[in-house]
């Protein structure tokens, strides 16, 4: 009990005070750890097969996180509807991963829209790894 | 009685431009330009995807239904939190195309059958009959991308004017 409301607690901090993604790998850790007792860590190279990788949705069409972000995420992207996506890469856009509650809505959403379904603590992780790595 | 009839022609004089006036205090005065409404969360989650559409676009059923589907928005998932989605939505609402007085708007809603609930502008007669003489293969280009791009042509359209001035068709 007491333990669920420090998390809690810390959760509710990371969420309103600004974040550095350093922070908010820390905080995927917690939650890999609890979803995977044998967790060992983040790897950038699995997040960058995991930006790059294609599913085939079930609409038919081929789909990854690169179709709107470009292959390299320092590139900005463009969203189907014509509209400019900053970079994903923290080099190339240092106001990526500072933000709890908006990066979790848009793993929220983007993970539903390529993978349908939600993703693991551990792809959130790697993912960030690898964009946070990328010079 | 001449006296009388003048009397009746001032009282009904006033009455008339106090009314004009009032209309264009709240509303724009019924010109084509929508009222420049806004709302930082509505900015802010409307634009992350698409162009900013101004609420007069559409009718408050379309707007509500819209809302109500955030999590399959047009093949995308666009969920927000209950706090933001009610906010946004109230905004919208209350600006909605039969809630305002300028030409367009209104317009826009009359072309809409009371039994329709379009969740797409250029699915309303009236878009598609001020845009009859653009052709689909414009529409693909890619500088323009879909109809949905009001922007690509119409420079101003996220401060509602859509006037014939401000229409630059990009090749």
């Amino acid at each position: 009990m007491r333990k669920n409301m420090m998390l809690l607690g810390l959760l509710f901090s990371v969420n309103v005070l600004a974040a550095t993604p350093q922070e908010l790998l820390k905080q995927y850790e917690t939650q890999a750890k609890q979803e995977n007792p044998a967790f060992s860590g983040f790897s950038a190279d699995r997040g960058a097969s995991f930006f790059k990788a294609e599913h085939v949705h079930s609409t038919g069409q081929k789909v990854s996180c690169s179709t709107c972000h470009t292959a390299d995420p320092r590139n900005q992207g463009k969203t189907r509807a014509n509209k400019v996506i900053e970079p994903m890469a923290t080099i190339a856009n240092p106001q990526r991963f500072t933000d709890a509650a908006k990066v979790e809505k848009w793993f929220g959403r983007n993970c539903k829209d390529v993978l349908e379904r939600a993703c693991t603590a551990q792809e959130k992780g790697d993912y960030i790894q690898y964009l946070v790595n990328v010079k | 009685m001449k006296k009388w009839m003048q009397f009746l022609v001032l009282i009904s004089s006033i009455t008339s431009t106090s009314a004009l006036l009032a209309s264009g205090g709240i509303d724009g005065g019924g010109g084509n330009t929508m009222t420049s409404v806004t709302n930082a969360k509505w900015k802010a989650e409307c634009s992350s995807c698409h162009m900013l559409y101004q609420p007069g676009l559409l009718p408050e059923r379309s707007w509500n239904k819209m809302m109500s589907g955030l999590d399959k928005h047009f093949g995308e998932n666009a969920s927000l939190d209950a706090a933001t989605r009610d906010e946004i939505t109230h905004f919208l609402v209350t600006n909605s195309a039969e809630k305002s007085t300028n030409r367009r708007s209104n317009r826009i809603n009359q072309s809409i059958p009371a039994n329709a609930t379009p969740l797409r502008i250029s699915e309303t007669r009236y878009f598609m009959s001020k845009h009859d003489e653009v052709s689909p293969s414009t529409f693909q280009r890619k500088s323009i991308g879909s109809a949905a791009n009001c922007i690509a042509c119409h420079k101003s359209a996220e401060k509602g004017d859509f006037s014939e001035s401000q229409i630059r068709i990009p090749r």
